[in-house]
């Protein structure tokens, strides 16, 4: 049933759900396609799931039935195989930590290496080479905690090229970023969809999607709508994720993330 | 006169053999330690290295009653606890630091109840002092072999215990099995912990294991320079407070502590980048604060 191609890789959910430990029910029943070599946006208020589902596709937490598979496999047989690169959110990282930048994006080619973790030249140079591809080659020496917010984010998309996974995950990568940066981002993502990577992303910022997500995938709890961005878009669909349908019981968090997305819509 | 009577005063403890030999066993033990406390201040486990450090009282009692090493029994209670804490933090809705309030002092109060039921030569203020002045050959045989088990574990994984304490949801991404990561980084600790057993004795071993990484870290940005920071000062402390000991009948484990933390007082007052008076100063805390107002040229 699944057409495995080795160029692009297809992630698959079938029937997700995931309970947090205080019983807490964060996704229930979720089923969804990440089409290969596509852009696809996971859309949503806070606390609706999103952090929740990629942290399952990437095998951080353990559902509570339901089915992932990524280019046909299970999650940590397509990690072992070095498919799988993820972005972290800012917030994240310890950016205090005595590491450069340099540092960072060499993390990259960690599952290349042998035990002892020894660069070779080749790790060497696709380490530079993704640097360079994300204009960050001149403060490659620096500590992170030194950059601008922009130059965090670019850091880390610098080690996910240097992993070279095929699936890219990137958890909300223009929060803190400026204009220009996102821009510049963008114009990265859709070369290495063209390139034949599949990108899934998780953002609120509603009105960039349509400019370069080719999918959406609206969620609140359990799937809302997939498909293609123009068709999913919809006023019906977005009421329907943001307006507080299925589910209702959200926190505070949710009513203020409903008046922000009223501002932008 | 005063010149050879001061050099006389001070080489002279340097003749008896049991001091030489404390000293080299101490600076041994500073080694295997700094190296480990860098990674230990990364991750934030100074209270998992205080809690080992307690629960492995028992392991030294049981293991000399059994007449077996000591290190062995240690390193089973220290790593058990760990364990213990693994468990019972994921398997009930408690917060890890009650957890290892909990476990830890569970262990050390059992230890003191063997102590004081089982008959045997342990001298408990030992156990919680340390006695490095004393220590039998046996005693530096283990302490040897333990440390020397440590630093080759470091050694080997030491990029893999630096991305895990790093980003270890990217560990995960790319293959690596992070729970055994976790137990490697934690068994290392307690290997660590019974080699500075007989040093600085439990209640101080802590100290030996966050204050020379703590100091380094607030003196560099780049992890090969914290670690060297870090085994310097450990030695010195280490070489100087077992020397230092001798000469006025003080504690050696006190002693070492006491050092390590001046040095880290004068570390964390003068040092040029992050220390108390820079950052008071400003010199370099607007770089940190916003680096932003610094000109971008590759966006």
């Amino acid at each position: 049933m699944l057409q495995v191609t080795p160029q692009s890789p297809r992630i698959t959910v079938e029937n997700l759900s995931v309970t947090y430990s205080n019983a807490r029910l964060a996704l229930y029943n979720a089923s969804c396609t990440v089409e290969p070599g596509t852009i696809t946006a996971l859309v949503g208020p806070n606390g609706c799931g999103k952090s929740t589902l990629f942290k399952s596709i990437m095998g951080f937490l353990q559902p509570s039935q339901g089915k992932i598979r990524v280019g046909g496999y299970p999650v940590q047989t397509a990690q072992k195989q070095q498919l799988m690169a993820y972005v972290p959110q800012a917030d994240e990282v310890d950016w205090n930590f005595p590491v450069s930048v340099f540092d960072v994006v060499m993390m990259g080619r960690y599952g290349y290496m042998n035990l002892l973790r020894i660069p070779s030249p080749k790790d060497r140079r696709l380490v530079m080479a993704s640097l360079e591809r994300v204009g960050m080659s001149q403060v490659r020496h620096r500590q992170i905690g030194e950059l601008s917010g922009g130059q965090r984010k670019r850091a880390f998309l610098a080690r996910a090229l240097a992993q070279a996974g095929k699936v890219i995950l990137l958890d909300e990568p223009f929060t803190g970023v400026d204009v220009k940066t996102e821009k510049r981002m963008i114009d990265l993502l859709l070369q290495l969809r063209d390139e034949g990577h599949t990108i899934l992303l998780s953002t609120h910022d509603l009105a960039s999607i349509a400019t370069f997500c080719d999918r959406t995938i609206l969620l609140n709890r359990t799937i809302l709508a997939e498909g293609k961005t123009e068709a999913t878009f919809t006023p019906e669909n977005l009421t329907m994720t943001f307006g507080g349908l299925p589910l209702t019981s959200l926190g505070s968090g949710f009513q203020t993330m409903e008046r922000k997305t009223g501002v932008k819509s | 006169m005063t010149l050879s009577s001061v050099w006389q005063w001070l080489i002279e403890p340097l003749q008896l053999d049991f001091l030489v030999q404390a000293i080299w066993v101490s600076a041994f033990v500073g080694l295997v330690c700094a190296v480990l406390s860098c990674y230990i201040t990364l991750k934030g486990w100074s209270l998992m290295g205080d809690a080992i450090s307690h629960a492995v009282v028992p392991g030294v009692v049981v293991a000399y009653a059994l007449n077996i090493p000591f290190a062995i029994g240690a390193f089973v209670f220290g790593f058990g606890a760990t364990v213990a804490i693994g468990y019972v933090k994921s398997n009930t809705r408690l917060k890890e630091d009650a957890v290892i309030g909990v476990i830890f002092t569970g262990f050390f109060a059992f230890g003191l109840v063997l102590v004081t039921k089982i008959p045997s030569n342990v001298d408990l203020f030992h156990i919680l002092f340390g006695n490095v002045l004393g220590i039998s050959q046996g005693d530096i045989l283990q302490t040897l072999v333990a440390g020397s088990i440590t630093l080759i574990l470091i050694l080997l994984r030491r990029k893999d215990f630096l991305l895990f304490s790093f980003d270890p949801n990217h560990a995960k991404a790319i293959g690596l099995n992070t729970q055994v990561l976790y137990y490697t980084l934690l068994s290392v600790m307690a290997l660590t912990i019974v080699t500075a057993l007989q040093t600085a004795g439990i209640i101080l071993v802590i100290a030996m294991l966050v204050t020379p990484g703590a100091t380094a870290y607030l003196l560099t940005d780049r992890f090969d320079h914290m670690l060297g920071i870090s085994i310097a000062t450990s030695i010195c402390s280490c070489v100087v407070g077992t020397y230092l000991s001798y000469h006025f009948n003080t504690s050696t484990g006190g002693s070492i502590v006491v050092l390590l933390t001046l040095i880290f007082v004068g570390v964390m007052i003068f040092a040029p980048k992050y220390g108390l008076l820079a950052q008071h100063f400003g010199r370099h805390s607007q770089a940190l604060v916003d680096p932003e107002q610094y000109p971008d040229l590759s966006v």
